[in-house]
């Protein structure tokens, strides 16, 4: 059941501060919340207050914006709540919105939930959902799919449309450039347009990420963690070998392509560590040993790290970009000292034996 | 006497003296299938003599008319392209199984054109069973390109190998594929020596390297080789001295632990291409391994870095490389300051793309922005193409863009945040794409996006005079928008809408309209089926198809697709899609 979409930012309100609204979930998996978000269950008490107190808000808006005075010709896109094309702004249904089950989910605007177009398409679904953008936001209602408001909208089609883009214009020119940061709005099906991969993704799979890596004419799972933007060096060292490695984790994006990594780059060493009378550095490729399995504890290595609370995890379980933001450093044990220690994370203790086992 | 009786007379006699052979001997000299169709109108005889020697034929839009038809007007094909669905397919908006399948046409095409040699297909469902048929009906069969089509796998693909004797092209571009194993490069047998485009560089799995060794070796003709990733850095050595006629080369990874050895090997490899003028790949390239490439890159004119991620300074190295460089894609990773190394290193650039790293990131700290594509502009006036994925623009900065580099005849601006104002001033972009309308005169395509309302349809219906495809998503304000454009740009052949409040009302004013098109694409909008049974009413020669899914209420025509046909009703339309 389609619902409404109440947003609007923290405000003195005559005495009363009213926090968040969470971005429209819909049907779309929006995990992420803002801070003070409030539940949904919030918003049937929230429309109330803003039904008693449109005017307020429309007055409070109109004197925030700094901008110039629209032109002319934007008459017809002065500032509107509700359904624009009704002169008469107090007959809006803010009372039938009011009355929002509480288990509606709210009903995400146009392109947020690309599944719910036909319903808020009614509205102009082009406002910029990005709290930072305005202090104050101005409330969007979306009506409801009941037929009554949409042939309601139907029928004031020119107008409506035009309201509420300048609309939140004018409520953005009224903010200094906030310091909170932006975030995007839901994703949206096949938004931004660029081509997807289906069957393709499974070799290379981020066990986080919810959408599908789209990529315009490649391959599409490269896509690189922006992070730091200019390289996250962990150090990793592998048993038996005296040497480590640095490697930078921005460059991949999956547990595949690391595994594969520290495969290339310690195979060599190993090889040139296990025999004994050692070739030089040029390592002859067909007689080093793969090191495989890190991942899934069939190899003979397994891949371990140390997250930032100096715990030993092992590497694959947390989302990709969960773990490049915890991890602070590798190593490749053997297997075998792995099922010595206990499962879970532990204090790093150099003799695996003396680690408590559960 | 009858004017038109005389006309004709006058008309044969004077074709009496020019003989049909002769005729037709010009007309096969025509390549361009536009100059043909005009050709094909002058009289009868000029239609005959056209139709007999057309050996290439492009099909738009594969449901607009049956391979029946095509067989009976045009006899003597060798090549067929293709193109199936909508183009919105590409972004999920088009449910599987919709149609576009193949192997009706191959059906008509093997009894009718056994001879046939060439077939490009795009957005098309190709099965296995089809390619197995494919080369098996077809002996003389040459080159194949898929691109972006679906429903096959590496089995059809081997088929293809083992079977096709004389292929000189295998094309496979971004399908949606199952992908089962790469054994399917063994199926060339070792006596098969004709092949001169290999891409397969869409395809995750490992291919037997041996065989692709043996076959790179052998076809001395091989001009277009694109591998997969797995190819790793000392296999592509070993592949380039093998092949040193390349013109286009597709890496796989760049990703590798190379001796110092290998790397002078490698760096010595790409040497030998002197002929090198198209690069991609380059899959996680460092600019450890970067360095390699520049001693090809002295006649490159199109590189393809959209599967690295690189950065601003990598860039800049790189480039500094490629004077003489005509297109370039990049990943948004090199940021504006890397798009200013392009503007400094890329005089002669013509096409420029820019793709998102992260398009679905929340976190909005990075990518390009409108500095960079004004950077670009002032450096590179030769801009035409231009596919540009950005979090934020104004409007100043495209005016000024279209200022500096008029003669855009691609457009295609992605502001990633659907309906977001210019972010300085928070006003609409309309200025913005109003001033590339007025000064791009020759503009072809045209891509919208950000907050517009119906001015900017305004200002296309009045100055894209040359516009042919335009593409619009969360835009415009009522109907009116979409009546400007469909009254005012007399070239419109493909037009393709999602999320914008244009009703029926918008829809019919096209009536007019629609047969000169290809096609004409609509979803999420407000459209209703009363609407669309109208259209199709009043429009026979079009079919007006709606895709109905779960999401979509009665009454409500959630996606919309209309096209003009001379085939008639889909006769394998799926049960969600209703032709009214």
């Amino acid at each position: 059941m389609q619902g409404l979409v109440v947003w609007f930012n923290t405000w003195k309100f005559q005495g009363k501060t009213v926090p968040f609204c969470p971005l429209p979930t819909g049907k779309t998996q929006n995990t992420r919340r803002m801070e003070g978000v409030s539940r949904n269950g919030e918003a049937p008490q929230l429309l109330d207050f803003i039904a008693k107190e449109r005017e307020w808000l429309m007055k409070r808006l109109q004197e925030q914006s700094h901008g110039p005075p629209p032109p002319p010709e934007d008459k017809a896109l002065e500032l509107r709540l509700g359904p624009p094309g009704d002169e008469d702004r107090s007959n809006i249904d803010f009372t039938k919105n009011c009355d929002l089950q509480k288990d509606e989910s709210p009903l995400s605007l146009g392109y947020f939930n690309g599944r719910n177009q036909a319903q808020a398409q009614n509205f102009a679904p082009y406002l910029q959902f990005s709290p930072s953008i305005s202090q104050t936001q101005l409330p969007v209602l979306a009506k409801d799919s009941s037929s009554d408001t949409v042939d309601l909208q139907n029928n004031n089609d020119t107008e409506k449309k035009k309201a509420l883009p300048p609309a939140s214009a004018a409520a953005n020119t009224a903010v200094p450039d906030s310091s909170q940061k932006r975030t995007a709005p839901a994703p949206v099906v096949g938004w931004p347009p660029l081509r997807t991969f289906r069957k393709n993704l499974a070799s290379s799979d981020d066990h986080g990420k919810p959408a599908p890596k789209t990529h315009q004419n490649a391959v599409s799972s490269k896509i690189v963690s922006e992070r730091s933007g200019k390289g996250l060096f962990v150090k990793m060292n592998m048993d038996g070998v005296p040497i480590g490695r640095k490697v930078d984790l921005n460059v991949y994006d999956s547990y595949q392509k690391l595994s594969a990594a520290v495969d290339e780059l310690f195979r060599g060493l190993l090889a040139a560590q296990r025999d004994s009378s050692g070739r030089g550095i040029k390592s002859m490729p067909d007689e080093e040993k793969s090191i495989t399995g890190l991942l899934d504890g069939r190899g003979e290595y397994t891949l371990v790290y140390e997250d930032h609370e100096g715990d030993r995890m092992l590497v694959g379980d947390v989302p990709w970009h969960m773990f490049v933001s915890t991890v602070k450093r590798l190593r490749v044990l053997k297997s075998s000292e792995i099922s010595v220690l206990g499962a879970g994370g532990q204090k790093q203790d150099k003799m695996p034996s003396d680690s408590a086992m559960q | 006497m009858d004017p038109k009786k005389s006309r004709d007379s006058a008309e044969s006699a004077r074709a009496a003296q020019f003989p049909d052979e002769v005729l037709e001997r010009v007309l096969s000299l025509l390549a361009s299938h536009k100059d043909r169709s005009a050709v094909s109108l002058v009289s009868k005889t000029w239609y005959n003599a056209e139709r007999w020697s057309r050996t290439r034929v492009f099909i738009g839009n594969c449901y607009s008319v049956t391979p029946e038809i095509v067989a009976r007007r045009f006899p003597n094909i060798r090549s067929v392209t293709l193109k199936g669905k909508p183009r919105f397919s590409d972004f999920n908006l088009v449910p599987q199984n919709w149609g576009a399948d193949i192997q009706s046409w191959l059906a008509v095409f093997a009894e009718r054109y056994p001879s046939l040699e060439e077939l490009r297909l795009k957005r098309m469902t190709v099965t296995d069973e089809s390619l197995k048929f494919l080369a098996l009906k077809f002996q003389n069969f040459r080159a194949l390109s898929l691109m972006s089509c679906d429903g096959f796998s590496t089995n059809g693909l081997a088929a293809i190998a083992a079977r096709c004797r004389n292929l000189t092209e295998l094309d496979i571009q971004e399908n949606g594929i199952d992908d089962n194993s790469g054994d399917w490069l063994s199926c060339f047998p070792e006596n098969f020596v004709s092949l001169e485009v290999l891409n397969f560089a869409s395809l995750s799995s490992d291919v037997d390297f041996d065989a692709l060794e043996r076959l790179v070796s052998r076809c001395n003709s091989l001009k277009v080789l694109r591998v997969n990733r797995t190819i790793t850095l000392d296999q592509l050595q070993r592949l380039l001295v093998r092949a040193p006629r390349l013109t286009e080369l597709g890496t796989g990874s760049f990703l590798q632990d190379l001796n110092a050895h290998q790397y002078s090997e490698l760096e010595r490899a790409f040497g030998g291409c002197k002929n090198l003028h198209t690069l991609s790949g380059l899959h996680d390239a460092t600019a450890l391994y970067l360095p390699v490439l520049y001693l090809a890159c002295a006649n490159l004119t199109f590189l393809n870095l959209n599967d690295t991620a690189l950065q601003d300074e990598e860039l800049a190295k790189v480039l500094v490389h490629c004077p003489r460089l005509q297109r370039l894609w990049v990943l948004d990773t090199v940021g504006d300051e890397g798009l200013e190394a392009v503007a400094l290193n890329c005089p002669l650039l013509e096409e420029l793309r820019v793709f998102p790293a992260n398009p679905f990131d929340e976190e909005v700290n990075h990518g390009v922005s409108e500095s960079g594509f004004l950077a670009v502009s002032y450096g590179c006036r030769r801009l035409r193409y231009v596919l540009y994925f950005c979090r934020q623009m104004t409007n100043a900065a495209v005016a000024t863009i279209v200022q500096n580099c008029p003669d855009f005849t691609h457009f295609r601006l992605c502001i990633m945040n659907p309906g977001q104002p210019d972010y300085v001033t928070n006003e609409p972009m309309d200025e913005a794409f109003g001033a590339v309308v007025k000064t791009c005169t020759k503009l072809q395509r045209l891509a919208v996006s950000g907050l517009l309302t119906d001015l900017t349809f305004e200002y296309i219906g009045r100055y894209a005079k040359n516009l042919e495809t335009l593409s619009v998503a969360f835009a415009g304000s009522s109907d009116w928008g979409m009546q400007c454009v469909l009254e005012g740009c007399p070239k419109l052949r493909k037009l393709e809408i999602r999320d914008c409040p244009f009703g029926n009302a918008a829809l019919l004013s096209g009536l007019e309209k629609y047969e000169s098109m290809r096609s004409l694409w609509m979803s999420a909008c407000k459209v209703t089926m009363n609407g669309c049974e109208v259209l199709a009413r009043e429009r026979p020669r079009l079919n007006v198809e709606v895709m109905k899914d779960e999401e979509s209420s009665d009454g409500q025509a959630y996606k919309v697709y209309v096209y003009r046909t001379v085939a008639g009703p889909r006769r394998d339309a799926p049960p969600f899609v209703f032709t009214l």
